[in-house]
């Protein structure tokens, strides 16, 4: 997992203005891809539901939640504080994932 | 064993009471001395006998309006395929039960859709929502608003017919990050009070989304607090448990609660563990008919046990 925020990480750095970066995590086969992540502040995750079942985005003490994304459908959200954001879906609680927003 | 088998191992009421799996149009109870048996599989000369506190009533679930991917592109037609047998049903119904999922995405037109084509049969329907029906942007206000009348808290209730005790219950609203479905503590006390005054010879049914026993924990079918509830309907001599969300047949008996499932009309998942997820799961056009249905029950006063009975759209 820290390589992948090195990763990303550098691929900000490498396509111009750092401010704008933006990361997808896609949602299939029940699973959120990749399921824990890091990003700076200033980032937007976006992800994309690729499955052919809604799926939703439900941070865990309800602070944000996206309508039903259906198969194709997007959510993105701006995360402006660094800290540890926790979030399942609401049509199956089993699935969940983890942002790590960092300075 | 196939869903094919059964079909053709005939459709008795014994028959249908040994095998569970059946999968999904809609299942049609009739509770017949405390027996609930499935009436769309009553023989004429079984319905000429049936008492006069005897009654059977019918329960659908997952109907999914919204769906149209490939597992089955053609979701409302199946349900109209099921509404279709309802109304042709040679007795009717008491009412009927939706066990939640109504809509595949909680929008007005799929509410609306549902409104008119499960109310053309004409015959009283008691929901209880499924996660799928509180995804609106108010996570279950426009479930209530269609549906929440005379219901307490998120939308459960009970009501009495011919001496059974009916209770429909939530157990899709405040799921937690990795939980199960759940009841919630407000629930479990009212319903501790809701059964308090009831002898223990009433039968009772409780019908509710997602399976008040553990099933399948990691695809999320079970229900983290149902023990409490099921502690609360211990003392009862006849208690049926009847749910949907996992669109397929099945059945467990534990002392005196049976545990029945119902097939969706919309399409069929994996039986448990037996693909990487429980997503829609795709069949041969053929097939399809055969893993939607519904399911009856009767209820028979002196028995202990209600016939349920599971139909699938394929079968004649």
């Amino acid at each position: 997992m820290r390589a992948l925020a090195v990763a990303l990480a550098l691929t900000g750095s490498l396509c111009g203005p750092a401010l704008a970066e933006t990361v997808t995590i896609h949602i299939s086969n029940f699973t959120f891809a990749p399921a824990q992540i890091t990003v700076k502040v200033g980032t937007t995750v976006t992800w994309t539901n690729d499955d052919d079942i809604p799926h939703s985005v439900i941070e865990n003490a309800h602070k944000f939640h996206s309508t039903p994304l259906d198969t194709g459908n997007t959510f993105s959200m701006t995360f402006t504080d660094p800290g540890e954001v926790d979030y399942f879906c609401g049509f199956h609680a089993m699935m969940q994932g983890k942002i790590i927003v960092t300075q | 064993m196939s869903d094919k088998d059964l079909d053709e191992a005939g459709t008795g009421r014994r028959h249908a009471l040994e095998c569970m799996i059946w999968a999904g149009t809609g299942v049609l109870w009739t509770v017949s001395g405390g027996v609930p048996k499935s009436l769309a599989l009553l023989t004429a000369a079984e319905a000429a006998t049936v008492g006069a506190n005897d009654f059977t009533f019918l329960q659908i679930s997952d109907s999914h309006i919204g769906f149209d991917k490939p597992a089955n592109p053609h979701a409302i037609d199946t349900l109209q395929e099921a509404i279709d047998r309802i109304k042709a049903l040679p007795v009717k119904p008491a009412f009927m039960l939706h066990t939640g999922d109504i809509t595949h995405l909680s929008k007005p037109d799929q509410f609306d859709t549902a409104a008119q084509m499960i109310g053309s049969t004409g015959i009283d329907v008691h929901y209880v929502p499924g996660e799928h029906d509180i995804a609106d942007e108010g996570l279950g206000a426009a479930y209530m608003q269609r549906y929440g009348k005379g219901t307490q808290g998120n939308g459960y209730y009970s009501y009495d017919q011919n001496g059974v005790h009916f209770v429909g219950l939530v157990n899709v609203a405040g799921m937690k990050a990795g939980g199960l479905g759940v009841l919630g503590p407000d629930q479990l006390t009212w319903l501790e009070a809701d059964l308090k005054p009831l002898a223990t010879s009433t039968p009772i049914v409780v019908f509710a989304h997602i399976p008040l026993w553990s099933i399948y924990p990691s695809w999320g079918w079970g229900t983290d607090d149902a023990a409490i509830a099921l502690g609360f309907l211990k003392r009862f001599g006849s208690v049926t448990v009847l749910n949907g969300h996992i669109h397929q047949l099945m059945q467990k008996v534990e002392g005196n609660v049976t545990f029945h499932t119902a097939r969706s009309t919309a399409f069929p998942q994996p039986a448990p563990g037996t693909a990487a997820a429980p997503g829609p799961m795709l069949v041969p056009a053929d097939q399809l008919r055969g893993l939607l249905g519904i399911t009856s029950v009767a209820y028979v006063q002196g028995n202990a046990e209600l016939a349920i009975t599971d139909t699938a759209l394929a079968d004649k």
